[in-house]
C-alpha cells in the first residue's frame, strides 16, 4: 500500500530542478506531491514522518548496467535478490543486461523479465536487449520488437561487437527506436587469457595482462562508426585514459555518445589483485591511479555521462579457485554510494554531481519514454533516496541482499550509507535506526 | 636406523625464519636465505655419507601434488623427503583437470586430511599455491606455479653461485630468454637482488615485459638489455631459460631459427662474461637453441651441480619448515 509521508528537514539534492538545500518532501499515492524549502510544512496533515534531519535526500539511484542473473544463472541472483540488493544501494531503477541464459534477443525475453519483475522486484528493471542474436555477433537481434516490448537500449555485454560491419548496422538500425546502443569495448586479440590490468603488477604476479590499447581500440572504431551513422552509442564501464581522451573528442565533434564508469573504476587499482584476489579480478580490469585521474577528470567535464555499476554477482564457489579460473564481476549494487561518497570526501567529486551521474543523467539517457525519472519533480513518481553522507559502516557481505558477495571491499570503512530508499511512494529498504512517526 | 645425526653447526630453525610456506622468494630475507645456505651446507655433508639418510622428518609425510609434468623437481623433492626419513607419496593430476569444478582447494584438503604435513605443488596457474596456503595447516611449497614463481628452483641457483663465488653481493647476474613467461627468472630477480647482486634481463621485446626494467615499488630494480652481447660484457653469472617452442606459433618470435641466431648462448659470446662466469640452466635444456651444446656441457656450466644442490636445498628446506611446524 502506498504510504503518505513526509520526508521532513534533509538536504534535499536534485540535479534535475538544480535544487541544493534543506527542505521537506511530501509523498503522497506513489508520487512526489509537494516539495517545500526551509520550514515550510505540506497542506496535508494526514501523513508519517521520517526525520531526514543530517541526512541527504535525492531522486531514487538510476543503475544503466547491471546483471540480475535470471534466467539462466539463478544461484549467483535473481530478479528478487537483486532488486533487493538495489533498494539496500539506494537504486529505484536499475537496467538489466541480457547476458543471461538464454540471452534477452527475443520480445519473449524482454516480457519475460518484465512478469517476473512485475511479480517480484522491489525497485524499477528495465531490461537491455541483446545486439545481436544469441550474442554472437553475427546478425542483429529483433531490435525493433524487443522495443515495442519496453527493452531501453540494446547489448551484447560481457562480449564486444567485434565485427565493425555489425556494430555499423546496429547504430544504424536502432536510429528507428531512438535506442542506444551500449557496447563493452575490448579487442579481444589483445586479451585472449588475460586476467588482469597489463602493467608492473601483472608483471610480477606473472599474470596474463589485459592492455589499455584493447578497450581504446575499440572505443576508437565505435566512435567512427557512430559518427557514420548517427546512432546512439553508449561506452560501458570506460577504464582507461586513451578512452576518455577519445570520447571527449568525439563529443567536441558533435558524435551522439554517452559513457559511464563504474565505482570500482574510480576507486580501486590494480594494486588490488596482490594476492590472487579473486574479488578483484573483473572487466575491464582495475587500472592504475593514473586512469583512475582521467576517469575523475572525465565525470567532471561531463566526458563520462554517469556512473553505472556493472554488478556482476557471482558465488563464493565461483571465486574460490585459481585466479585465472575465476569468472569476471564484483557485486556492486551495495557498496556503490559508499565507495563514491569517498571521492567525494576527497573533494574530487561534488555531491552535486555524484547525485547528477546516479540520476538525472542516465534518466536522461533512458529518455522520456520511461517517464519522469530520476527527479524530485512534483508529479514524478516517488523514487527517492535518503543517505547519510557521514555515516561511517564496514562492509560485510553477510548483510549483502544480493546472492553475489564477490566484493574486493570487504572488512573495508566505507563512509556514506543509505538510510531509506522509496520506490514509487513505498519504502522498500530503510536502516533499522529509522522509524517512522505517525504525526 | 642406524645413521648418525646431522653434525655440522646444526642450523635450529632459527627466530630468522617467518614462513610456514614457502610460496616465493620474495618476502625471504637475506637471513633466511643464508639459514638456508647454512643447512644445505649441513645436508651436503649428510649426501656424502655411506648412507645419505639422517632421521630428521621421521613421521612426516610429504605429498607431492603435480599438475604440470616435471622430472627433475618432483624426483628431487621426494629423495629430499626420503633422505631425511618423510614419507612421500605423490599424486598427478593432469593439467587437463584443472577445470571448473575440480577444485584445487577440496584436492589439498583432502591430502591434508590424509595426514600431509607439507604439500609441494606445480601448478599451470600462477597463484594457485597461495589459494591452496589459505585453506589447509599443511606447509605448502610452491615447486612453480604458472609463470610466477619458483623458488626452490632460484634458492638452488643461488646456492650454486655462492658456492663457487662466496658471496653474492656486487656480482653482474645476467638472465637470458623467456622473461615473461618465466616463473624461474622472477624468483631468480627476487632472490639475487636481496643477495646484492646486480641483475640484467635479455631477451627479444615481445618476452621481456618492460615492467620489469622500470623504477616501481612492486619489483626490485633490473636493467633491460636486448642485444645479447653487450647484456654478457663483464657477467660473472649468465643463466639461460628454456624455450617454449610454441612461442613462435603464438606470434612472438618469426622463428626458432632468428632467436637462435640472436640469443643463443654461444661460446664466442660467453666470452664476452668474465673468464671464471658461471653457466646455469634450470632445465630441461634444449640444446642448440638457447644454448650451445658447448656451453652447457663446457667448464663454465655448473648445469648438474644444480641439479645435485637441487636436493640438498630442499632437504634443507624441509628440515627448516618442519622445525619452525614444532614451534
Amino acid at each position: 500500500m502506498n504510504q503518505t509521508l513526509l520526508i521532513k528537514g534533509g538536504r534535499i539534492i536534485d540535479p534535475s530542478q538544480k535544487i541544493d538545500e534543506t527542505g521537506s518532501l511530501l509523498v503522497a499515492e506513489g508520487k512526489i506531491a509537494w516539495l517545500g524549502k526551509g520550514e515550510a510544512t505540506p497542506p496535508k496533515t494526514d501523513y508519517e514522518v521520517l526525520d531526514a534531519q543530517g541526512l541527504v535526500v535525492c531522486p531514487g539511484l538510476i543503475d544503466l548496467h547491471c546483471h540480475l542473473r535470471q534466467p539462466g544463472y539463478e544461484e549467483k541472483e535473481t530478479i528478487a535478490s537483486g532488486t533487493k540488493a538495489a533498494a539496500r544501494g539506494g537504486f529505484t531503477t536499475i537496467c538489466c543486461m541480457p547476458n543471461t541464459n538464454p540471452p534477452l534477443d527475443n520480445q519473449t525475453a524482454i516480457e519475460y523479465i518484465k512478469a517476473k519483475a512485475a511479480a517480484e522486484a522491489v525497485v524499477r528493471v528495465l531490461a537491455i536487449g541483446c545486439i545481436s542474436k544469441g550474442r554472437k555477433g553475427q546478425e542483429l537481434a529483433e531490435m525493433g520488437e524487443m522495443a515495442a516490448a519496453g527493452a531501453v537500449a540494446f547489448s551484447d555485454d560481457g562480449e564486444p561487437v567485434l565485427s565493425s560491419h555489425i556494430m555499423r548496422q546496429a547504430l544504424d538500425y536502432s536510429r528507428a527506436f531512438d535506442l542506444p546502443v551500449i557496447d563493452h569495448c575490448e579487442d579481444t586479440a589483445l586479451t585472449e587469457g588475460g586476467q588482469m590490468n597489463e602493467g608492473v603488477v601483472s608483471a610480477r604476479l606473472g599474470l596474463r595482462g589485459i592492455p589499455n590499447a584493447a578497450e581504446d581500440i575499440i572505443v576508437a572504431r565505435d566512435l567512427a562508426l557512430a559518427q557514420l551513422t548517427g546512432g546512439r552509442l553508449h561506452i560501458a564501464h570506460a577504464t582507461t585514459e586513451g578512452a576518455v581522451e577519445l570520447i571527449r573528442r568525439a563529443k567536441e565533434k558533435g558524435v551522439r555518445v554517452t559513457a559511464e564508469v563504474t565505482p570500482h573504476h574510480l576507486t580501486l587499482t590494480e594494486e588490488r589483485v596482490i594476492g590472487y584476489n579473486t574479488n578483484a579480478k573483473v572487466n575491464p580490469p582495475l587500472r592504475t591511479e593514473r586512469d583512475i585521474e582521467a576517469l575523475i577528470q572525465g565525470l567532471n567535464d561531463n566526458t563520462i555521462d554517469i556512473i553505472a555499476t556493472d554488478h556482476a554477482p557471482h558465488t563464493e564457489g565461483d571465486k574460490l579457485c585459481e585466479f585465472a579460473l575465476a569468472p569476471f564481476g564484483i557485486s556492486g549494487l551495495e557498496t556503490a554510494l559508499g565507495s563514491l561518497m569517498g571521492l567525494v570526501h576527497k573533494k574530487q567529486l561534488s555531491l552535486a554531481t555524484l547525485i547528477a551521474k546516479l540520476t538525472h543523467e542516465p534518466a536522461k539517457i533512458l529518455g522520456a519514454k520511461q517517464g519522469k525519472l530520476g527527479t524530485l519533480a512534483v508529479g514524478a513518481p516517488a523514487d527517492v533516496t535518503i543517505f547519510d553522507p557521514n555515516l561511517e559502516w564496514v562492509v560485510d557481505t553477510k548483510d549483502f541482499a544480493s546472492k553475489g558477495k564477490n566484493t574486493p571491499l570487504v572488512g573495508e570503512k566505507l563512509k556514506g550509507r543509505v538510510i531509506a530508499t522509496i520506490y514509487q511512494g513505498k519504502v522498500v529498504y530503510k536502516d533499522k535506526t529509522i522509524k517512522l512517526k505517525q504525526r | 636406523m642406524t645413521t648418525q645425526p646431522i653434525k655440522t653447526v646444526a642450523p635450529k630453525p632459527a627466530p630468522v625464519w617467518r614462513h610456514h610456506h614457502i610460496l616465493d622468494v620474495d618476502d625471504f630475507s637475506r637471513e633466511e636465505i643464508e639459514l638456508v645456505f647454512n643447512t644445505t651446507q649441513a645436508m651436503k655433508e649428510v649426501l656424502s655419507r655411506p648412507i645419505k639418510r639422517v632421521p630428521a622428518l621421521r613421521g612426516k609425510t610429504l605429498i607431492t601434488l603435480f599438475y604440470e609434468p616435471s622430472t627433475r623437481t618432483r624426483l628431487s623433492f621426494e629423495l629430499a623427503a626420503k633422505n631425511l626419513g618423510a614419507d612421500a607419496a605423490s599424486l598427478s593430476a593432469p593439467a587437463s583437470s584443472v577445470t571448473k569444478g575440480e577444485s584445487l582447494i577440496d584436492t589439498v584438503s583432502t591430502l591434508q586430511a590424509l595426514g600431509a604435513d607439507i604439500i609441494v605443488m606445480r601448478h599451470p596457474h600462477s597463484g594457485a599455491p597461495y589459494i591452496a596456503a589459505q585453506y589447509v595447516k599443511a606447509s605448502i611449497i610452491n615447486a612453480g606455479d604458472g609463470w610466477h614463481a619458483h623458488p626452490t628452483q632460484a634458492l638452488l641457483d643461488l646456492y650454486t653461485i655462492q658456492e663457487h663465488k662466496e658471496s653474492l653481493k656486487g656480482l653482474k647476474a645476467v638472465i637470458i630468454g623467456d622473461i615473461l613467461h618465466s616463473r624461474v627468472a622472477r624468483s631468480n630477480i627476487w632472490g639475487l637482488t636481496t643477495m646484492g647482486a646486480e641483475v640484467t634481463l635479455c631477451g627479444p621485446p615481445t618476452l621481456l615485459p618492460t615492467e620489469l626494467g622500470e623504477q616501481n615499488h612492486h619489483l626490485p630494480p633490473t636493467n633491460i638489455e636486448h642485444d645479447i652481447e653487450r647484456a654478457l660484457d663483464g657477467a660473472d653469472v649468465v643463466m639461460t631459460l628454456r624455450l617454449q617452442l610454441e612461442r613462435q606459433q603464438s606470434g612472438l618470435l618469426p622463428s626458432i631459427r632468428e632467436y637462435v641466431q640472436l640469443y643463443q648462448l654461444t661460446e664466442a659470446r660467453l666470452s664476452l662474461a668474465r673468464p671464471d662466469a658461471l653457466v646455469l640452466h634450470p632445465g630441461p635444456v634444449n640444446e642448440d637453441i638457447e644454448i650451445a651444446s658447448a656451453v652447457a656441457h663446457g667448464p663454465q656450466s655448473v648445469i648438474n651441480e644444480q641439479v645435485s644442490n637441487g636436493v640438498a636445498v630442499r632437504m634443507a628446506l624441509l628440515y627448516i619448515l618442519a622445525g619452525s611446524q614444532k614451534q
